[in-house]
């Protein structure tokens, strides 16, 4: 996997460049999703239980595991919600981003 | 070997003879007979290929492309609203430059409901960016099938072979089938540009911004330019190795004619008949028959048209507002090229009504009459 820190959006100058077909050339991590972020997860770790439910149901791999716990990546959490809506003991919840 | 065979399953021979990978499709009259005899050859082991059921055209179109782009030579057929149905999948086929065969019948559209020919339903997909060659004899279908592969394959853009409902598919002629090690020393194996593998793994069709979609959409025409040649160039290619000539488009008797018909699929051996006729009472008549729709050959039709004093056009299709589609084609063809020659456009045989060797009599008798063409429209058996 690329790293998050390398990722360079590609453009190409010229069609000669380009592929035949609309192709993956590679990684898309330097589109930072967050920013299309209204609501965000904040997570409670004081009633966090380690179950890891937030992490398989984080449809675009936005929760990551720190230390046991899980956290969130800002830079492309789209919050959506749902990690707060399927954690059992309610220790995410979703707030309002204030820019 | 000699077969008598309906023009059907000329397409299924076609796409056995190239070896075809995967298959997938979905039963619609007129069109059944091609993947049911396809769909036998895969059971019994004739064709080495996997034969994908569906539930509905759109399913269908959407497992070729994914065989396609896994890099596996891919054939479907459809008709009519089966092709219809398809419509949004063609697009991701010609965008994704995904070099599928496609036979389709032609069949009109409903409603009423009908199984009978006419071309509406792929001239309706002129421009979804795929090649279309239309067919008069169970022959030339299996040969176009063939070449179709090739071309497809070189410049990687989905080709639609197109034949009659009845008059072509359910027909019944004589069809030389050629050796498979010919038919490969013609067509080798598909060397995909790009496939999804996991030995370079990458996706395909994703989004893609305003600072490369227009790019994309250049090279697609840059390579549909390219096919002309390249038809000539297989076709020659073709008859080295078979002995058969096809031609982009095919010129009868059009050196002297004071009127040139054209035409376009199975009408197109009628007017021979007719011009046969007619040349024998002394009316110098010809018959221009365009075998490719897509690209338009307009060079050939510029070229074989421009001594010619008057043309008409024989449509069994419309764009409803305007008049035949072959006709709109030909005007813009010849338009600038320097011909003076007056277009009479003339539509016959929507729904499967016959268009006979009486039909052809009457257009070149409305356009002997006239110097210019009086209506935009001519109708031929029309009860009025």
């Amino acid at each position: 996997m690329p790293k998050k820190r390398d990722a360079k959006k590609i453009v190409y100058e010229s069609e000669k460049e380009m592929p035949q077909m609309p192709m993956s050339q590679g990684s898309m991590l330097w589109n930072k999703t967050g920013k299309w972020r209204n609501i965000r997860p904040e997570i409670d770790l004081e009633k966090c239980n380690q179950c890891g439910i937030c992490w398989k149901f984080c449809p675009d791999m936005s929760i990551v595991i720190e230390n046991e716990f899980p956290a969130v990546d800002y830079d492309f959490c789209k919050g959506c919600g749902i990690c707060a809506e399927e954690c059992p003991t309610k220790c995410i919840v979703m707030v309002e981003e204030r820019k | 070997m000699k077969k008598v065979i309906m023009g059907n399953h000329a397409l299924s021979y076609g796409a056995m003879l190239s070896r075809s990978q995967v298959i997938s499709a979905y039963p619609i009259t007129p069109q059944t007979q091609v993947v049911e005899l396809l769909s036998e050859m895969c059971a019994d082991g004739t064709l080495k290929a996997k034969f994908i059921k569906v539930e509905s055209e759109h399913s269908a179109m959407a497992s070729c492309i994914g065989a396609s782009i896994a890099g596996a030579r891919t054939f479907t057929a459809t008709s009519a609203q089966g092709l219809a149905l398809m419509h949004e999948m063609l697009h991701w086929a010609s965008g994704g430059r995904l070099p599928i065969v496609m036979g389709n019948i032609n069949r009109a559209m409903a409603p009423g409901w009908s199984i009978w020919t006419d071309q509406n339903d792929s001239l309706s997909q002129r421009d979804t960016g795929w090649m279309q060659f239309y067919c008069s004899s169970n022959q030339e279908v299996l040969d176009t099938t063939i070449q179709a592969f090739k071309i497809a394959e070189t410049v990687g853009i989905p080709a639609m072979v197109v034949l009659d409902a009845f008059a072509l598919s359910h027909t019944y002629e004589v069809v030389d089938i050629p050796d498979q090690g010919k038919v490969d020393a013609y067509l080798p194996p598909y060397k995909p540009y790009a496939r999804l593998t996991p030995d370079a793994p990458c996706a395909f069709d994703g989004l893609t911004g305003p600072e490369h979609y227009f790019e994309l959409r250049y090279k697609l025409q840059k390579d549909m330019e390219k096919v002309p040649a390249l038809f000539d160039k297989t076709s020659k290619e073709f008859e080295e190795i078979f002995g058969r000539r096809l031609e982009a488009v095919e010129p009868y008797l059009c050196d002297d004619a004071e009127i040139v018909l054209v035409t376009s699929g199975t009408a197109g051996y009628t007017a021979r008949v007719a011009v046969d006729e007619m040349r024998k009472e002394g009316i110098k008549v010809g018959n221009l028959r365009i075998r490719m729709f897509r690209p338009f050959p307009f060079d050939a039709v510029r070229r074989l048209l421009s001594k010619t004093p008057k043309i008409a056009v024989m449509d069994r299709n419309i764009s409803y507002g305007y008049h035949g589609i072959f006709c709109q084609e030909v005007k813009s063809a010849l338009n600038g090229s320097g011909s003076k020659a007056p277009v009479f456009g003339f539509i016959a045989g929507l729904g499967g009504r016959d268009i006979t060797v009486g039909s052809f009599r009457e257009v070149v008798d409305i356009t002997r009459r006239q110097d210019k063409p009086a209506e935009e429209i001519n109708w031929i058996g029309v009860k009025k």
